[in-house]
Parts: C-alpha cells; sequence; structure tokens
C-alpha cells in the first residue's frame, strides 16, 4: 500500500527536478521500496503526481530492467552471463545456483529470501566471473563462493560486499536509488586490487606523468 | 625514463579514503576549480580545444568543439550531462573511478558546466551500482558544504547545481539522445538528429552530454595545461586514458597509459596472457568494436591506430580470449545481449538483431550450413546503417570480424554438428585452465 509518506516522498523526488516528469525513474524505484515490486496502486501514485496517464508509467516500468513485476525475494542475485562473465565461469555459477536454490532464472526461492537472475554486463569485467547482490559487487565468484553467498543470506549472516559496504535488502537498496541516503557511503574500500593494479605497477616503477605547467 | 604508464585520474586512488573532499583536497583538489573560476568561460573552452582532449565514451570526438557548438544567443537554460551509465559488455573504467574518487567528477562537471554557462548539471548514472551511487552523492553533497557547489561558488557569483540520477537498467540509455529521454522520465529512445542535443537536448535545451572520464580529464588540464595534456599521447589522440584488462590476462585491471600504447605493452605489464595459454582475439574497445586477433598486438591503441587496424579505440575495454574460448559461443551471446537490448524503435534493428540469434545459435549448435554464414553476412549488411542510433552497428561487428578471422571455426562447429569446445576449459576454476 503506498501510505501518504510514501506518496510525500514520491512529490519530494519530483520536485528535485526542473521539470517534474524527470523524476519518474527514482519515484519507480522508490515505489519497488515501499511495495516490494511496481504496483498497479504505485503506478497510479506516480502518475498521479506527475500528471500524466497511467498508461505513460507503466510504459515506463516495462521498458527498464530494473522494474520488477512479481514479488522479489530479499536478496536480488544477479550473475553476469554476458560473453566475458559467461566464459570464464559464470554459465557454470548461473547453473550451479539454479540448482542449489531449485529456481529458474527471474524466480524467487520459496522462503522468498532469494530472487535469482541472470544479468548483462555490470562494468567489472576486471573482477570476472561477478555476481551482484542487491546491486553490490560480489568480485572474483567460484560456484563454491556463489553457493556460500547465496547460503548465507538465506540464513541471515551478515554479508559484506567485495567493494562495498554490508549487504541491505532489496527494499532498502532501492530506496537509495530513489535517492534517500543511507548512510553507507564511507563502508567499504576505496577500491578492489584489480582496479589499482596499473597505479601500484607505476608505483613499483617510478613511472609518473610528466610534471605540469601550473597555470 | 619513459614512463609507460602515466597515472593521473587514477594517481589518489591508493590515498586514505581518497573519495572524502578532505582526501581529494589533500591531493590538490579544487585547486583547478579556483583558476578555471578566475578565467573566463570561453577561455576554459579554448583550453580544452587546444589540449586536444576527445570523448573518452567510444566515440572520440573532440570535446572543446563540442562545448563550442552550444548556441550563445539561445534564451534556454544550458545543460550539462554527464553519462555515467557504463554499460558497453568489457567497459569497466568510469565505475571504478567515481569509486574511488568521485570528486575528481564532480570538479571537473563543475569546470565544465561554468564553461558552457550551464547552472544545472545531471550525473546520469546506472542504476546497477549502488555503492558508486551512494559515493557521488555523498561527494555531490560534501561539495556543496564546501561552496564548491550552490549558490556563488567561490565568492564568484556563479551557481550551479547536481543532480545524480539512478537510471534503471538499460544499455540504450548510453547513447546521448535515449539518455535524455530517460532522464526525462521516458523510455530511453534514440532521438532522429538533426537537431542535436548542442542545440534542443535536455527540455528541448542547449545541452552537452560527456563521458565520465572525458568530464574526469578537465580538472587536470585546466591545472597543468593543454601542453602538458599533449605531451601524452599521439599527434591527433592526446593525452593519457585508462585502458581496462579483462579476461584471460594474468592481472586484470586499471592501466592509465598514455594514448597509443599498444596491447603488446599492456599484456607485458599484465603478466601476459594467463600461464600457459595464448592469445586468440580480443575487443579494444568492448563488444561494439570489431574483433582483432594475436596479428594486431602492436597497433597503437589510439584512435587512429585502432581505425585503421579495421576497428575503432571505443572504451578501451580490452577483453582478453585465450584459445580455450569459443568465438561462436563468444558472438552469439554478445548477440543475445544486442536483442535484449535493442529499445525496439528502429525494425531493423528490433528484427535483425532477433534474427541474428536465431541464426547463431543453430549455428552454435552445428546446424544449419555453409550458407547459413552468408545469410548471416547478408543480415548484417541490411542491419548496419539503418537505424537510429549505433547499438544495431555495434551488434554486426563481432560477427562480421569473427567471420572474418574465424570463419573456419564457424565451419567446423557445422562439421562436427556441434561445438568443438569444453566450455570449462575457458572457465578460472577449470584444472585445466587454472593458473599456475
Amino acid at each position: 500500500m503506498i501510505t501518504d509518506e510514501t506518496k510525500a516522498e514520491l512529490r519530494e523526488i519530483a520536485a528535485r527536478y526542473p521539470q517534474p516528469r524527470s523524476g519518474l525513474l527514482p519515484m519507480l524505484h522508490l515505489v519497488q521500496s515501499a511495495e516490494g515490486r511496481v504496483t498497479a496502486e504505485g503506478i497510479e501514485a506516480c502518475a498521479e503526481i506527475l500528471g500524466i496517464t497511467a498508461a505513460e508509467v507503466s510504459g515506463v516500468a516495462t521498458f527498464y530492467t530494473m522494474y520488477k513485476r512479481r514479488p522479489m525475494g530479499d536478496y536480488h542475485v544477479g550473475v553476469c552471463t554476458n560473453t566475458l562473465c559467461a566464459v570464464m565461469g559464470g554459465d557454470v555459477i548461473f547453473e550451479r545456483l539454479k540448482e542449489h536454490l531449485g529456481v529458474g532464472n527471474d524466480e524467487t526461492t520459496e522462503d522468498g529470501k532469494i530472487t535469482l537472475e541472470h544479468v548483462e554486463c555490470n562494468a567489472a569485467c576486471d573482477y570476472a566471473p561477478v555476481v551482484m547482490v542487491n546491486w553490490e559487487f560480489m568480485d572474483n565468484q567460484t560456484p563454491e563462493s556463489a553457493t556460500r553467498l547465496v547460503d548465507d543470506l538465506r540464513a541471515g549472516s551478515e554479508v559484506r560486499s567485495t567493494r562495498g559496504p554490508r549487504i541491505c535488502t532489496w527494499r532498502e537498496a532501492e530506496r537509495v536509488l530513489a535517492g534517500f541516503d543511507d548512510g553507507l557511503a564511507d563502508e567499504g574500500p576505496a577500491a578492489g586490487p584489480a582496479t589499482l593494479v596499473g597505479l601500484e605497477i607505476a608505483r613499483e616503477n617510478g613511472w609518473k606523468a610528466p610534471e605540469g605547467g601550473q597555470q | 625514463m619513459t614512463n609507460v604508464l602515466t597515472p593521473v585520474l587514477s594517481d589518489n586512488w591508493d590515498a586514505d579514503r581518497p573519495w572524502t573532499r578532505e582526501s581529494y583536497e589533500r591531493s590538490g583538489g579544487y585547486q583547478a576549480l579556483d583558476t578555471a573560476l578566475r578565467m573566463q568561460p570561453d577561455e576554459i573552452v579554448a583550453l580544452v580545444k587546444e589540449s586536444g582532449l576527445r570523448g573518452r565514451g567510444g566515440a572520440g570526438f573532440a570535446t572543446g568543439m563540442k562545448w563550442g557548438f552550444i548556441p550563445k544567443d539561445n534564451p534556454n537554460p544550458k545543460y550539462l550531462v554527464v553519462n555515467a551509465d557504463e554499460s558497453e559488455p568489457g567497459t569497466c573504467k568510469d565505475i571504478p573511478l567515481m569509486m574511488a574518487s568521485p570528486h575528481t567528477l564532480v570538479e571537473g562537471v563543475v569546470i565544465s558546466s561554468y564553461a558552457i554557462g550551464a547552472h544545472t548539471a545531471f550525473i546520469y548514472v546506472r542504476g546497477e551500482v549502488l555503492h558508486v551511487i551512494r559515493r557521488l552523492r555523498a561527494a555531490v553533497q560534501e561539495a556543496y558544504a564546501a561552496g564548491h557547489l550552490g549558490k556563488n561558488i567561490h565568492g564568484t557569483g556563479y551557481d550551479l547545481d547536481v543532480i545524480v540520477h539512478a537510471g534503471a537498467g538499460a544499455y540504450i540509455c548510453g547513447e546521448e539522445t535515449a539518455l535524455l529521454d530517460s532522464l526525462e522520465g521516458r523510455r530511453g529512445q534514440p532521438r532522429l538528429r538533426p537537431p542535436f542535443p548542442a542545440v534542443a537536448g535536455l527540455y528541448a535545451s542547449p545541452t552537452v552530454i560527456n563521458n565520465v572520464e572525458s568530464i574526469a580529464t578537465v580538472p587536470s588540464i585546466v591545472r597543468n595545461g593543454a601542453e602538458w595534456f599533449g605531451s601524452m599521447g599521439t599527434e591527433k589522440s592526446k593525452g593519457m586514458t585508462l585502458y581496462s584488462l579483462s579476461g584471460h590476462v594474468t592481472r586484470p585491471g586499471q592501466y592509465e597509459a598514455p594514448l597509443g600504447i599498444t596491447l603488446r605493452e599492456l599484456l607485458d605489464l599484465a603478466g601476459g596472457v594467463r600461464n600457459g595459454h595464448k592469445l586468440k582475439f580480443w575487443t579494444p574497445g568492448g563488444s561494439s568494436t570489431p574483433l582483432l586477433t594475436d596479428e594486431h598486438l602492436d597497433v597503437p591503441l589510439d584512435y587512429e591506430g585502432v581505425g585503421a587496424a579495421g576497428s575503432m579505440l571505443g572504451t578501451k575495454a580490452l577483453q582478453i580470449f585465450d584459445e580455450t574460448t569459443c568465438v561462436v559461443r563468444a558472438v552469439l551471446r554478445w548477440t543475445e545481449f544486442y536483442k535484449h537490448e535493442s529499445c525496439g524503435k528502429c525494425t531493423p534493428c528490433r528484427e535483425g538483431t532477433w534474427w541474428l540469434v536465431q541464426v547463431l545459435a543453430r549455428l552454435e549448435k552445428g546446424q544449419g550450413s555453409e550458407e547459413d554464414l552468408d545469410q548471416l553476412l547478408d543480415q548484417c549488411d541490411n542491419i548496419l546503417g539503418r537505424s537510429f542510433c549505433a547499438l544495431a552497428d555495434g551488434a554486426v561487428s563481432p560477427i562480421d570480424s569473427s567471420l572474418k578471422f574465424f570463419r573456419d571455426e564457424y565451419v567446423e562447429h557445422l562439421r562436427q554438428g556441434g561445438c568443438p569446445f569444453d566450455p570449462m576449459a575457458s572457465t578460472l576454476f577449470s584444472p585445466v585452465g587454472a593458473t599456475a
């Protein structure tokens, strides 16, 4: 149910932009945070606030992959199966997780904990094979590490992203995407090892960019 | 001594908490903004033109020239939009940059907005990178608190607001006009040009759209000068850039070097192709750039060099595949990606990518005949150059180029009635394929 508080927050999002409709994508993220998916009621609420039709909102909601029309688990586990990750083991990881969890692509486990999906390139190719949990990086996975990961998530143990904070729930993540901070920006490292590999080689060899002519 | 690598953008990534304003300013951050605000906006545009900076998002268009297209007499507000929708398969440079040092981008945004006369700027970041979005938002808040953003920046009377906007999962939104439609709260579908965004972009107002790395490079040019920037790189491809190595390479990761370095040199630094294996094929700049092979190890990785070799520098996303990788499987998977991500607006792309998958899937299973290979090329011919945007053109690149270099491998699938490769051998955790 879309509460008055959620409606006020939806209005707050629209007000951030020179033209309110620009807020629609983050507004739909907030609907997902509040409802666990994009609901008809959430679509109506966005349409009413923006003064557009429900069909127009629906057209947007169905275009983007991150918007879900079925109830989501607490943890969205996305296995990259674009070419590079697939070749390096993403396909094997995805097959193993389907078997281990007893679900197919875009399905949720019976306990409502995990929704499994194969995802496209997530811009972490130097950490392949990559798994995303609620859009946090879980770098350099193997079938074994990935099964442990989902077991830990289901058991409610604390799981930390390899380049980020402790994993929050999918609904909490969607709230961040809507533009409401959760205060976790300072958690996690600046970078993983692959990000720093070139810099380290440069430091070892004393290589630098030329001195600048300070203007 | 030759500086093979030249860290500028990545230089502070190993500092203590480099994502904070305090750390960024300790390494000289926001000094360029002071310098820039003492210049006339036109002088900054001229400086960026003189530097020779070219767009780092794939197309390589001259950044300063793009800024120069903004009409001065247009009464509408001007906008800067940063394309942080990094989604091209293989591309992984902007995300680590924003994660480690978001203030580099924020400082670039303020300088660039001042140069083009914008008072509102947007950073459109793909939604699937939660922690990067947190870091960007925190950096923007810190910049407001320190007076680098908001009203009367550094006491100069210049005002700028920056909005960090999260997307919702659509590769097409990396295309600049689709990004604008998406930022206006619509389905992300490309627009017909002209009019170009410089004249009628966001809200039909003059808009500059630049890639993250391009904008993040601007403070270093303001700080050190055009001549300094041009002292790195090649004649027409100036400066340093982030090369991203991934795949079957010993040390994958980010390597910041002058434009024009070769894959041979980069592989030397990266410890070569994984132990016991050899290079089979690679992309110079993401999956939309035609594949190259071990014949192309000495091609200078700049816009001209890679172009002359029949491909494109693109995003400098060097995806390395060794001899255990089936090229047909690789190409099929990319094609499935383009089919999934086609926005559906243009028929040749929407229908064409669907048919390409049908034909390739059969070939991968060793079904069909050699005529299907010609059929595939004919389909590509009917897709290339026939849509609003470059997605469809990108979709045919891996097919065309793989047939050029590996036609025999397609034929071998047909001869054997199946894939001749063991998919386990290409994984990192295969006993056969394992390194050391």
